[in-house]
C-alpha cells in the first residue's frame, strides 16, 4: 500500500469553482470594481452540481465562480484602467484639497477613460451572436432615453441611449421588421424580426418616473454602459446591410420637405436633427441611391416529396410574410393629441402607412387635420366635435390588433366612444389542452376567412324569442279553460274526420342491464383498459413512478386552471347577458 | 473740489439724516407707528389752538406705560396698561362695532385723518403737520422740509493721479533679481514632465464612436469558456392577463385579489395584479418598471446559472408494457362467498388439501370449520384463548388441524371429509409408543381423552412461552412453533407428531422470530427475523443463505412449490420477491398496497400470488417462474379485490389460496373470510 495520501478538496470540482470573496482577492479589486468587472465581461455565478463537494463539505449558501473565469478576468487590461481610475480620483482630491486648480485642470483634461469594443468583440464573436442577446439592451435603453435629464445619472448617457434607440426605430421602419406589438400594463411590448432573429423589447408609457429609492443606478448604469456600445456597433452594421449612412441622415427630399418655418422655436439647432429622426415620418438616406427595394424571390430548386411541401410551406410564409409588411400600406393617418404618437407612428410606419399629426405636437407633420384623402384618424377621447365624413375614427387598439392578427380588421369595433373588445397577447401559443378565450377563437375564424357569425343580434333574436315563449305561458295559464275548450273542439273536430289521434309515443327506455349487448360492452372495455393502466402503474420502477407523477400533476393543474377560466367566463357572460335583460325590461 | 478731504467732517445736513432716519424706520412698521410720531411730535406740539391743547393734554395724560409689547396680552383684562401715575386705563365701555366704524365712515369728515392708538384704546385725529408728514413719507420723502437732498458731493480722495509717490521709500531687491520660488515651482513641473508624472494633453481621439466591429468575423471563433457557458434566459413573454385590456376572466375576483395582496412577492403567482382599462388613454404609469429592469440586471449578473435537463417524455412511454391480464387468466375476479359467523377478528384461515374444508382461528376464542362450497359452518370449537394461527395438515392422508392459542399448541382432528382417514388419523395418534429411556422435552405433550377426545381435541402441546405460529411440514409429520422472544434462544421448536418429539433447532437468538415455513421438497427450514430471512439446512445442520429483504419489519412470509423462490410481506406495505438462485436480494420489490400487508399466500399449481393489506385490498398477482434458469420469473399484478370493510386499522388479516382452484380466501377484522373466484 503505497502512494501518498490523498487530501480531500485538492482535485475534482472543489478545484473547478471559487467563492466571490476569493475571487475578489485574487483580483485585487474592491467589490463595486468586481461587480463593474463581471458586468462587462459577462461573468456570472455557476450553481455547482454537487454543492457540498464545491463548499468543502460545508452547506453554507455561497456563490461560485467558475474558476477558469476568474483566471480570465486575470488578464483583462480593463482592469488597469479601473485601478488608474482610482489613483486619478485620489490625485484630483489631492489637487482640490490644496487648490491647485491648474492641477486640477491639468488632471481633468487627462483623464482615464476604456472602451469596451474589445470586450464587446470577445464576448458576442459573431454578430448573430450579439443581435440574439440585444433584447435586454433595448429595453434598458428605452427606459434610459426616457429618464429626465437630472440627477440619477448622466445627461451623456440618456442623450446617447436616445440617439440609438431613435435609430433602432428608423432601422426597423425601413427594415419593415416588425411583427408583434402588444399594449400591456407595464408598457408597450414589440418583437421584430431581424436577419431571423425575433428581438422583444419594451418601452415604457410616457410619463415621468417615480425614481424608487431601493434600486442600484450604479448597477444599472454599468449596464447601460455596456448596452450602449453594443447597440451602437450593431446599429452601424445594420445600417450597413440596408445600405443607409449611419449615423442617420434624413432623405434629401424628404429634408426640405420637412424644413418648417418655424424649426428654431420647437428645439435647438444640436437637437432639432435628432427631433427630426424620431419624428419618424421621413425615410433615411441611403449611401447608393437604390431603387425601391427589389423583392427577394426565392429561387425555385428541383425538389421531391417532402422537400417540395416545406418548400411550398416556406413560400407560402414568405407571402404571408410581405403581405404583412403591406398591412397599412396606402392608407393616410392623422393623430390626435391625446394618443401616443411615437409608438403610433413607429408601428404605421412600419406597415407601411402615412402618418401627421398636428404641428404643435411634434416636429415633422407633414399634412394637416384638414387633409381630405386622411383615411383614418386615430383618437382616444369619448367625441369629437367636429368630424369629417370620409375619414374613420378610430381608437389606437385597431392598430395594435390588426397588426397582431397580420390583417386589417373591420372597424366598427373601435369606432369613436365604443367599448373596446379585450386586447390579447400575441406572444401566447396555445397548445391543446391550454385555455383559448373566445375571442382569439374567434379571431382565429377570421384569419381563415370565415365570415364573422353575427353573435349579439343571434343572441337578441334568442332572447326574444324566449320572452315571447314566456308570453304565451303566461297567457296560458290565463286562459287555460279557454284553451281547454279549444283542444276539445279540436278532437271532436279530428274525430268527426276519422282520423286517428296524434298519439304521443315516448321512446322507451332501455334498461342497464338489457344494454349488455352494446352500452355495457363499451363501458366494460373502457373499465377494463382503465384497470390494466391501473396495474401496469402499480409496476412502474419508483424512479418513473416519481416522473409519471410529476407530470401527471402538472397536466391535472392545467386542466384545473383551465376550468377555472372558462368557469370564470361563464359566470361573466352570464352576469352581463342578465344585465341586458334587466336594462331591455326597464326600457319596456 | 481741488481739496482732499481727509478728516472725518460731515456736512450739516447729516444730523438732520438721521433724524429722518429714525422717522423712516418708524414708519414702515404699521399702524403702531402713528403714534410713535405723535408721541414724538407732542412736546413740539406747542402753538396748538386752547381746544387742541385741551384735547391733547388730555391724551397725554392717559399716555400708557406697558411699553412696546403686544396689545392682545391685555385682551382678556379690563383695562390696557398703566399711565404715567400707575393707574390702570380701562378700556372703553363699549367697544365700536362694524356699524359703528361704518357710520363714523359715512358722517365723521375727518375720518380719513382719524388713527386708533391700540395703547390707550382712543382714537386720534392727525393734525394738518402729521398729515403732511406722513405724505412725505409714504412718497419716500425727508421728513423735514428744509433738508436739501442734492447738496453737491464731496469726494474722500482726489481721483486725480498725483506726480510725486507717497512715500520715499526704496525698491526691494527681490524686485530686481529672479524668484527662487517660481524657479522652484518650474524646476518642479519641469521635472515632473522628464519623469512622465505630467502627460501633454492627449490628441483628441480620430476613431469613430462606432465602426464595423464585426467586419472580419470568424464564424468558427469560440470563446475558451463556452463550453461551460449558459446563455441567459430571455425575459417571459407576456401573457394576456397584462393586457391592458385583457379578457374578463383573466381579471382577479374579490376574494383572489385580498389573497394576492395577504400573499409574499416570492409567493405570488403573478407579479402585478391584473387591471383592465376602458381606453388606452387612461393607462397609468407601471410603478415598478424600474424595479422589474433592475431585477433582471440583478438576475443576469448576480443569479447562479445551471444547465438543467428537461425531461421530455410522453407520459405513457413511461408505463411499462405487460401481458394483458385477460391472457393470464384464470385468476380470482369477484367475491361469490361470505363466510360469517365469528364475532372478532379472524386471525387465521387455512385450507384442507381436498380443498373441501376450511378452518379459521379468531379472536372470539373460538376455531370453525366450514365448508367452502356451501360457506356452511360445519363446526364451532371453543379454546381457551384468542387463536393466533390455524394450520391444516397437508397431507391428505391425515386429517389433523394445528391451532394455537396462548401457551398452547391444540392438534385437533375434526372429523371432517372421508371416514378412513379420521380413523386412520386416529389410529396414528394412538399407535404411539413412548421410548424407553424418557428425554426432558422444552414441551409437554398430552393425550385428550373422554370429552375433550370427543370436541376432537388429539394431542396438547404446552409451550412455555406464548405461541404465535405454527406450520406443517409438507410430508405432515413435523410441526414447528414459534414462541416470539428476543431474550432467548427458545424461540422455534419443531415437534414431530408420530413419535411426540420436540427439537429446539437454534443454540442462539439471532433476534425476533417473526415466522418460519419449511421448504415444500427439501430439509430447509426458513426463519424471518425482524429484517432478515435466514435458511437453514437442517441435515447438515448449518445456514445455508441469509436473505436482505430491505424491508424494516418483515410480517409474513410464503415459499413457491417449487421451492426456488420466496416472497417476504412487510409492515412498511412492501412485498419482497427473493429468488433464491439469483441473489440474496430481492429480485423485485412491489410496493402495491398503500398500508401494512398482513398475509402472503402462494398458489400451489397456478402461477399465482396473493398479498392481504391493511388497506382492505387483496393484489393478486401473476408469478410465473419458468423451469428455464435464465429466464427471471414474470411478475404482473392482475387484479386488485376489495371487500373487507377496514376496523380499528385493520383490514385484510390473512389469505389463502385453496389447494385445487384459482380461488383465494381472505380473512378479515370485520370478521368475516371472503372467498374470491
Amino acid at each position: 500500500m503505497g502512494g501518498l495520501q490523498k487530501k480531500k478538496y485538492e482535485r475534482g470540482s472543489a478545484t473547478n469553482y471559487i467563492t466571490r470573496n476569493k475571487a475578489r482577492k485574487k483580483l485585487q479589486l474592491s467589490l463595486a470594481d468586481f461587480r463593474r468587472l463581471c458586468i462587462l465581461k459577462g461573468i456570472y455565478p455557476h450553481e455547482p452540481k454537487h454543492k457540498k463537494k464545491v463548499n468543502k463539505g460545508s452547506t453554507a449558501p455561497r456563490t461560485f465562480y467558475l474558476f477558469k473565469d476568474i483566471r480570465f478576468l486575470l488578464h483583462e487590461p480593463i482592469v488597469r484602467k479601473f485601478r488608474e481610475y482610482k489613483v486619478f480620483v485620489r490625485k484630483l482630491r489631492k489637487a482640490y484639497g490644496k487648490a491647485e486648480w491648474t492641477g486640477v485642470e491639468r488632471l481633468r483634461d487627462n483623464k482615464p477613460g476604456y472602451k469596451l469594443d474589445h470586450i464587446i468583440k470577445e464576448r458576442y464573436p459573431t454578430f448573430i451572436d450579439a443581435l440574439r442577446d440585444i433584447d435586454d439592451a433595448l429595453s434598458m435603453c428605452f427606459l434610459f432615453s426616457t429618464f429626465a435629464r437630472t440627477g440619477k445619472c448622466h445627461v451623456q448617457t440618456i442623450t446617447l441611449c436616445r440617439r440609438l434607440t431613435v435609430e433602432w426605430m428608423n432601422y426597423v421602419v425601413t427594415s419593415r421588421s416588425l411583427r408583434k406589438v402588444f399594449l400591456s400594463i407595464k408598457g408597450i411590448y414589440y418583437q421584430a424580426e431581424v436577419l431571423g432573429q425575433l428581438i422583444t423589447w419594451l418601452v415604457p408609457y410616457q410619463f415621468a418616473h417615480d425614481h424608487p429609492t431601493d434600486v442600484d443606478y450604479r448597477v444599472m448604469a454599468t449596464f447601460t454602459e455596456m448596452y450602449t456600445t453594443l447597440f451602437g456597433f450593431i446599429n452601424f452594421r445594420l445600417y450597413q446591410t440596408l445600405n443607409l449612412v449611419y449615423p442617420p441622415k434624413l432623405d434629401s427630399k424628404a429634408e426640405s420637405e420637412l424644413k418648417a418655418e418655424h424649426e428654431e422655436d420647437y428645439a435647438m439647432d444640436s437637437e432639432s436633427y435628432l427631433e427630426k429622426l424620431s419624428a419618424l415620418s421621413a425615410s433615411l438616406a441611403r449611401v447608393v441611391a437604390t431603387a425601391e427595394e427589389e423583392e427577394n424571390q426565392l429561387d425555385l430548386f428541383p425538389t421531391e416529396g417532402e422537400d417540395q411541401e416545406n418548400m411550398q410551406a416556406r413560400e407560402k410564409e414568405q407571402k404571408e410574410q410581405e403581405a404583412q409588411k403591406r398591412l397599412f400600406e396606402g392608407l393616410k393617418f392623422f393623430l390626435n393629441r391625446e394618443v401616443p404618437r411615437e409608438s403610433l407612428a413607429f408601428i404605421l410606419r412600419c406597415f407601411g402607412a402615412e402618418v401627421s399629426w398636428d404641428k404643435s405636437l411634434c416636429i415633422g407633420g407633414t399634412y394637416e387635420v384638414t387633409d381630405e384623402t386622411i383615411t383614418h384618424q386615430i383618437v382616444d377621447r369619448p367625441d369629437m366635435d367636429k368630424q369629417y365624413i370620409n375619414r374613420y375614427y378610430i381608437q389606437p387598439q385597431w392598430v395594435f390588433d390588426s397588426v397582431n392578427a397580420q390583417m386589417r380588421l373591420p372597424v366598427e369595433d373601435y369606432f369613436l366612444g365604443t367599448t373596446l373588445p379585450p386586447h390579447l397577447s400575441p406572444f401566447v401559443e396555445e397548445k391543446d389542452g391550454d385555455y383559448v378565450p373566445p375571442e382569439k377563437l374567434k379571431l382565429m375564424a377570421l384569419q381563415r376567412g370565415e365570415k364573422p357569425v353575427q353573435e349579439e343580434e343571434d343572441e337578441e333574436e334568442e332572447d326574444e324569442e324566449e320572452e315571447e315563449e314566456d308570453d304565451e305561458e303566461e297567457d296560458d295559464v290565463d286562459d287555460e279553460e279557454l284553451t281547454e275548450e279549444k283542444n276539445l273542439k279540436k278532437m271532436e273536430g279530428t274525430r268527426a274526420q276519422g282520423k286517428t289521434l296524434a298519439v304521443k309515443v315516448t321512446p322507451g327506455k332501455v334498461k342497464p342491464w338489457e344494454t349488455g349487448s352494446v352500452g355495457n360492452k363499451v363501458r366494460l372495455e373502457q373499465e377494463e383498459k382503465a384497470e390494466e393502466k391501473r396495474l401496469a402503474i402499480m409496476m412502474m420502477k419508483k424512479k418513473e413512478k416519481y416522473l409519471y407523477d410529476k407530470i401527471m400533476f402538472g397536466k391535472k393543474r392545467t386542466t384545473r386552471e383551465v376550468n377555472k377560466l372558462t368557469a370564470k367566463r361563464k359566470a361573466h357572460e352570464d352576469a352581463s347577458k342578465s344585465q341586458k335583460k334587466q336594462k331591455k325590461a326597464k326600457k319596456q | 473740489m481741488g481739496t482732499v478731504c481727509v478728516g472725518g467732517v460731515y456736512p450739516a445736513g447729516c444730523e438732520k439724516k438721521r433724524d429722518t432716519a429714525a422717522h423712516s424706520l418708524l414708519i414702515g412698521s404699521g399702524r403702531g407707528v402713528f403714534i410713535e410720531i405723535t408721541h414724538r411730535c407732542s412736546p413740539t406740539l406747542k402753538w396748538l389752538t386752547t381746544s387742541e391743547s385741551f384735547q391733547l393734554s388730555r391724551v397725554c395724560d392717559i399716555r400708557n406705560t406697558v411699553g412696546n409689547v403686544p396689545m392682545e396680552w391685555y385682551q382678556d383684562y379690563p383695562h390696557i396698561g398703566y399711565n404715567l401715575d400707575g393707574k390702570k386705563i380701562f378700556k372703553p365701555i363699549r367697544n365700536k362695532d362694524e356699524l359703528d366704524e361704518f357710520l363714523d365712515k359715512m358722517e365723521n369728515p375727518d375720518y380719513w385723518r382719524t388713527v386708533h392708538d391700540k395703547t390707550t384704546a382712543s382714537d386720534i385725529r392727525l393734525t394738518d403737520e402729521q398729515v403732511d408728514l406722513v405724505h412725505r413719507l409714504q412718497k419716500g420723502q425727508f421728513g423735514d422740509v428744509n433738508f436739501n437732498e442734492y447738496e453737491p458731493s464731496v469726494d474722500f480722495f482726489t481721483n486725480e493721479v498725483m506726480i510725486h509717490p507717497v512715500t520715499n521709500r526704496p525698491q526691494d531687491k527681490r524686485s530686481f533679481i529672479p524668484s527662487l520660488i517660481e524657479k522652484e515651482k518650474v524646476s518642479k513641473l519641469v521635472h515632473a514632465i522628464k519623469m512622465g508624472w505630467i502627460k501633454p494633453r492627449k490628441p483628441k481621439e480620430t476613431t469613430p464612436q462606432y465602426y464595423d466591429l464585426w467586419a472580419k468575423e470568424d464564424p468558427n471563433a469560440i470563446l475558451g469558456r463556452h463550453k461551460m457557458h449558459v446563455p441567459a434566459p430571455k425575459m417571459r413573454l407576456p401573457g394576456h392577463e397584462e393586457s391592458y385590456n385583457p379578457p374578463p376572466e383573466y381579471l382577479l375576483t374579490e376574494e383572489e385579489r385580498l389573497v394576492w395582496e395577504q400573499q409574499d412577492a416570492e409567493d405570488r403567482k403573478l407579479p402585478f395584479l391584473p387591471q383592465k382599462h376602458s381606453c388606452l388613454r387612461a393607462v397609468p404609469a407601471f410603478s415598478r418598471f424600474i424595479h422589474e429592469r433592475f431585477e433582471r440586471c440583478l438576475d443576469l449578473y448576480l443569479c447562479p446559472r445551471q444547465r438543467k435537463m428537461r425531461v421530455n417524455v410522453n407520459p405513457e412511454d413511461l408505463i411499462p408494457k405487460l401481458p394483458k391480464p385477460k391472457d393470464l387468466q384464470p385468476f380470482p375476479t369477484t367475491m361469490s362467498l361470505v363466510y360469517r359467523g365469528h364475532t372478532s377478528l379472524v386471525r387465521s384461515i387455512s385450507a384442507s388439501p381436498t380443498g373441501q374444508w376450511l378452518v379459521s382461528g379468531s379472536d372470539d376464542f373460538t376455531v370453525r370449520f366450514w365448508e367452502v362450497n356451501t360457506g356452511r359452518c360445519m363446526k364451532t370449537l371453543e379454546v381457551g384463548g384468542a387463536v393466533k394461527s390455524v394450520a391444516w395438515n397437508p397431507n391428505p392422508a391425515v386429517c389433523l388441524v394445528a391451532v394455537c392459542f396462548e401457551r398452547t399448541v391444540l392438534l385437533l382432528n375434526p372429523s371432517l371429509g372421508d371416514r378412513l382417514v379420521v380413523s386412520s388419523t386416529d389410529q396414528l395418534i394412538t399407535a404411539y409408543e413412548p421410548p424407553e429411556e424418557d428425554k426432558e422435552q422444552a414441551v409437554t405433550w398430552a393425550l385428550s381423552e373422554g370429552l375433550e377426545h370427543n370436541m376432537g381435541h388429539r394431542l396438547t402441546l404446552t409451550h412455555p412461552k406464548a405461541v404465535k405460529q405454527v406450520v406443517w411440514h409438507g410430508k405432515g409429520d413435523y410441526l414447528s412453533s414459534v414462541m416470539p422472544d428476543n431474550s432467548s434462544n427458545l424461540q422455534v421448536l419443531i415437534h414431530q407428531v408420530s413419535k411426540r418429539r420436540t427439537q429446539n433447532p437454534f443454540r442462539k437468538n439471532k433476534g425476533l422470530v417473526q415466522c418460519v415455513s419449511f421448504h415444500p421438497l427439501r430439509p430447509y427450514f426458513f426463519v424471518a427475523t425482524q429484517r432478515y430471512v435466514r435458511v437453514y439446512n437442517l441435515i447438515k445442520q448449518e445456514l445455508t443463505k441469509k436473505l436482505m429483504t430491505n424491508c424494516k419489519w418483515i410480517s409474513s412470509m410464503a415459499i413457491h412449490p417449487g421451492g426456488d423462490n420466496l416472497i417476504c410481506g412487510s409492515y412498511d406495505c412492501r412485498l419482497a420477491w427473493f429468488d433464491l438462485d439469483l441473489s440474496t436480494k430481492p429480485y423485485k420489490m412491489l410496493r402495491h398496497h398503500k398500508k401494512a400487508l398482513r398475509g402472503v399466500a402462494y398458489h400451489r399449481n397456478y402461477p399465482l400470488f396473493a398479498s392481504g393489506a391493511d388497506d382492505g385490498s387483496v393484489i393478486v398477482c401473476h408469478g410465473m417462474v419458468y423451469n428455464d434458469l435464465l429466464q427471471n420469473p414474470l411478475i404482473v399484478p392482475v387484479k386488485v379485490l376489495k371487500g373487507h370493510q377496514i376496523t380499528h386499522d385493520l383490514g385484510v388479516l390473512d389469505v389463502t389460496f385453496h389447494p385445487t382452484q384459482p380461488w383465494v380466501f381472505s380473512s378479515g377484522a370485520d370478521t368475516t373470510i371472503r372467498l374470491f373466484t
